[in-house]
C-alpha cells in the first residue's frame, strides 16, 4: 500500500486534493462542470454555494463516490478513478448521516470503525480521547446520544479508521450551539494535528470563523470568494 | 485476504453483538416462525397429515424468516448511513458480505434448530441417528446457501425504493431449489412415508452447488451491487 503520509512528509504530494478542469455528469445533469481546486495540509476549506451548485457532488467526487467524466482529481496524490479504493481509506466522508450504529455504544462504534483498518485499543482510546468521548459518554448507546455526540462520535470513527481528508458536508446542520461550539474546537484541533477538512456549508458565518480558507461553488465551478481570506 | 478476514471479522462480530443488544431475532423472529408453524397445524388438522409435510413447513418457515432477518441486517446498515459510509471508506466489499453472512448464518442456525424442535412436538417428526446427520449436514448447507443469497440481494435491495416488497419479490423464486433440496432430504431424515435416510444425501448436492454458487457470486458481485 501507498504509505501517502511518508509521502506527504516528504513533499512528493504537491497538495492533499488536486482537482482540475473536473467534469462530473450525474444522470444526464453535468454537476460538476470544469471545477478545479486544490487543499493543502492542515487545511480547513469552506465550500459555500446555492443549492444543487456542485458542492457534495465535488465532496463525492474526491471521496471516489462518484464517476469523473473528464479532467483529473487526485487526493494524497492517488487518482480518485482508477486507485479508488485507496483514496477511500484516507478520506472520511460524513454527510447528512453518521454512519453509526444506534444499538452499539459509543466506544462500541469507535472500536467497529477502528477495526476496520485494525487499530489498536491505544488508537481506539486516543480517537475518543480527542473527541472528548472518554468517560461517562463512552458507553451510552449511541440512540440516547444528543445530535452533537452523535457528530463526535462520528469523527471519533474517522480518527480511529487513520483518515487524513475529511469531507464534511454541513456538519453543523441540527446541532445546538453547544454542539456547535465543540464541533468546532474538535475540528480546529484535527487540522493542526495535521488532519486536511473540507466543510461544505450555507453556515457562512459559523463555517467561515472556523475555516482557513473559503471558496464558492458555482454552476459545477469552484470560485474563489472576492476578499476572502483565500 | 487478511483485510478481508478482518473486515469479514468485524462486521460478523459487530451484527451479533447487536442482535444480542436488540434481540430482534430472539424476540420476534423466532416466534413468528414458530407461529407459522402452528398456524399450519390448526390448518391441517390432520397428525397424519403435518407427519408427511412436516419437512416442507420448516423449510417454508425458515425461508419466510430468512425475509425478516436479511431486512433487519440491512436495515442495520442504511438506518444512519452505515452502509454507504462502509463503502466511502474503501472496506473490503467481500470481507462485508462473509461477514454479513456469518452473521446471519449464526442466526438461521439457531431458527432452524427451534423450528425442527418445533417439527418434533408438533408434528411428531421421528430422527434416527443417521437421519439426525443428514439433518444437520442438511441444515448446514441450506444455511450457507440462505444466508448467502439472502445477504447478496439485501444488498442489491437496500438502496431501492420498496426494499421491503422488493426484497421477497427477488428472494424467494431464487430460493427454490434450497426449499425443494432441503425438503427432500429432511423428509428422508425425518423417514416421512417410511423414506430411507441414504435416499436424502443425493439432495445434498443441489444445497452444496447452491451454497458454493451463491458464496462466490455473492462475494464477487457483493461490492459492485453495493457501489452502484
Amino acid at each position: 500500500m501507498t504509505d501517502v503520509h511518508a509521502d506527504l512528509r516528504s513533499g512528493h504530494h504537491d497538495h492533499v486534493v488536486d482537482v482540475r478542469d473536473v467534469v462530473v455528469v450525474l444522470g444526464a445533469f453535468p454537476a460538476l462542470a470544469g471545477a478545479s481546486l486544490t487543499v493543502d495540509r492542515g487545511e480547513i476549506l469552506l465550500l459555500s454555494g446555492p443549492n444543487g451548485a456542485g458542492k457534495t457532488t465535488l465532496l463525492r467526487a474526491c471521496a471516489g463516490l462518484v464517476p469523473v467524466e473528464r479532467g483529473h482529481a487526485r487526493v494524497l496524490g492517488l487518482d480518485v478513478s482508477t486507485e479508488r479504493d485507496a483514496v477511500r481509506r484516507h478520506v472520511g466522508l460524513i454527510g447528512h448521516h453518521n454512519g453509526l450504529y444506534s444499538d452499539l455504544s459509543v466506544s462500541e462504534n469507535v472500536r467497529f470503525w477502528g477495526s476496520t483498518v485494525g487499530a489498536s485499543s491505544a488508537e481506539i482510546d486516543s480517537a475518543m480521547r480527542r473527541m472528548g468521548l472518554d468517560g461517562r459518554l463512552s458507553d451510552l448507546p449511541v440512540a440516547r446520544l444528543s445530535a452533537g455526540q452523535r457528530r463526535r462520535t462520528a469523527l471519533a470513527a474517522l480518527v480511529a479508521r487513520r483518515a487524513s481528508l475529511w469531507l464534511l458536508d454541513e456538519p453543523h446542520a441540527g446541532l445546538d450551539a453547544d454542539g456547535r461550539d465543540e464541533l468546532d474546537a474538535v475540528l480546529r484541533a484535527a487540522a493542526s494535528a495535521g488532519a486536511t477538512i473540507m466543510v461544505a456549508s450555507h453556515e457562512l458565518e459559523r463555517a467561515g470563523s472556523l475555516a482557513t480558507r473559503h471558496v464558492r461553488v458555482v454552476a459545477g465551478q469552484v470560485v474563489p470568494v472576492v476578499g476572502g481570506s483565500s | 485476504m487478511k483485510s478481508m478476514l478482518r473486515t469479514a471479522k468485524a462486521i460478523a462480530a459487530k451484527d451479533l453483538r447487536i442482535e444480542l443488544r436488540s434481540r430482534v431475532v430472539t424476540n420476534q423472529v423466532i416466534p413468528f416462525a414458530a407461529l407459522v408453524m402452528i398456524l399450519f397445524a390448526f390448518a391441517l388438522d390432520s397428525d397424519a397429515l403435518l407427519e408427511r409435510v412436516a419437512p416442507g413447513l420448516v423449510w417454508l418457515a425458515t425461508i419466510f424468516s430468512v425475509l425478516f432477518i436479511v431486512a433487519r441486517s440491512f436495515a442495520l446498515e442504511t438506518a444512519d448511513g452505515a452502509l454507504e459510509a462502509l463503502r466511502a471508506a474503501g472496506v473490503d466489499p467481500m470481507g462485508i458480505f462473509l461477514g454479513k453472512t456469518l452473521a446471519l448464518a449464526t442466526q438461521l442456525i439457531a431458527l432452524e434448530a427451534v423450528l425442527v424442535g418445533a417439527s418434533v412436538v408438533l408434528y411428531r417428526a421421528d430422527v434416527s441417528a443417521s437421519g439426525g446427520v443428514l439433518l444437520v449436514t442438511t441444515m448446514v448447507l441450506a444455511t450457507v446457501g440462505l444466508a448467502s443469497v439472502g445477504t447478496l440481494y439485501g444488498g442489491l435491495a437496500a438502496g431501492a425504493k420498496g426494499r421491503e416488497t422488493l426484497l421477497p419479490l427477488l428472494l424467494l423464486p431464487v430460493v427454490a431449489p434450497v426449499l425443494i433440496g432441503a425438503t427432500r432430504a429432511t423428509e428422508s431424515a425425518f423417514g416421512t412415508n417410511g423414506i430411507d435416510v441414504s435416499e436424502g444425501w443425493p439432495w445434498l448436492g443441489l444445497l452444496a452447488v447452491f451454497a458454493v454458487l451463491f458464496s462466490v457470486v455473492g462475494t464477487v458481485a457483493f461490492g459492485p451491487l453495493v457501489d452502484d
